[in-house]
C-alpha cells in the first residue's frame, strides 16, 4: 500500500517522498515505541536482567550464578546478545561437568515485544507456559516476560485503560 | 521517484523533521501508529488531503509491511 501511495504522493507533486516499506509491523518488532489503543505490549514489562550465557561456558559455573541472581534460568546468547539456547531448571539442576551447550534447549520459541500482553497472557494461559522469551526481531535479547508480571499488568490496565503504549523501555 | 528507506533512514529524516504519514485506514492507525505520525488513507490521498503537509520538508509513508 505504501508504494503506490509514496507514487501518489509524487503525482500530487511532492519532491522529497519516502517508503518505508517494512511499515510498523518492523518498527514494533524491534521495540520502538508504537502509540495507540491497542494496549501494553510484552516489551513494557520484560525482565531485562534474566541471566545470559554463552554456549561454551561451564555449566557448574553458570548454575552458581544464575543461583545468586535467584532466577532458576538461563538465556544462551552470542557475542551479539542473539538467542541460542535456553537452559532452563532441569538442565541447571543437572550434575554434568559439560558445556552450556550439551544441555541447553536449542531455538527456543520467542515473541516480539511488539505482541500485545493480552495476546501473549492467552497463548501463555492455552500452553501452560509460565514465561515467555522476547527478542527483537533479528534475534537479540531483549528479556524474560514473566506470565506473573503480565496478569498482574493487565489486570491493572483493564481498571485503567490507557490510550498510549511504548514497545520499548530503559534502552 | 520514491526513495525505498529502512527503519535506520526512518530515524534519521525524522531528526530532520521528516513528516510522517501513515496511509492504512483510520481504524488501523488509531489502534497503532508510529509516534508523530499523522493519518491519510490511501483511498483519501489529493491534493486536498495532503494540504495540511509541507512540501518542502520530506514525507514518508508507510503501512503495516510489505503489503
Amino acid at each position: 500500500m505504501s508504494p503506490r501511495a509514496a507514487w501518489r504522493l509524487e503525482s500530487i507533486g511532492f519532491t522529497q517522498v519516502y517508503d518505508y516499506v517494512a511499515g510498523k509491523a518492523d518498527w514494533g518488532s524491534l521495540g520502538l515505541p508504537l502509540e495507540g489503543t491497542k494496549g501494553a505490549r510484552a516489551g513494557e514489562h520484560v525482565r531485562a536482567d534474566v541471566p545470559t550465557c554463552g554456549l561454551e561456558e561451564r555449566l557448574q559455573d553458570v548454575r552458581r550464578v544464575v543461583s545468586a541472581a535467584g532466577w532458576d534460568t538461563c538465556m544462551v546468547v552470542n557475542a551479539s546478545g542473539v538467542v541460542l539456547g535456553r537452559l532452563g531448571r532441569k538442565a541447571l539442576g543437572s550434575e554434568e561437568e559439560v558445556a552450556v551447550e550439551a544441555v541447553m534447549t536449542a531455538g527456543p520459541s520467542t515473541v516480539r515485544p511488539s505482541i500485545t500482553l493480552a495476546a501473549i497472557v492467552e497463548r501463555m494461559q492455552s500452553q501452560k507456559l509460565t514465561s515467555a522469551l522476547v527478542t527483537h526481531s533479528d534475534g537479540t535479547l531483549v528479556g524474560l516476560l514473566r506470565r506473573t508480571d503480565a496478569e498482574a499488568a493487565l489486570n491493572a490496565a483493564s481498571s485503567e485503560p490507557s490510550l498510549s503504549s511504548q514497545g520499548r523501555e530503559g534502552r | 521517484m520514491p526513495t525505498l528507506i529502512d527503519r535506520d533512514e526512518v530515524q534519521r529524516l525524522l531528526a530532520e523533521r521528516a513528516q510522517l504519514v501513515e496511509v492504512l485506514p483510520q481504524p488501523e492507525f488509531e489502534e497503532e501508529h508510529l509516534p508523530g505520525s499523522i493519518n491519510i488513507p490511501l483511498k483519501t490521498l489529493d491534493a486536498e488531503t495532503t494540504r495540511r503537509l509541507e512540501r518542502e520538508r520530506p514525507v514518508i509513508v508507510y503501512c503495516h509491511d510489505y503489503q
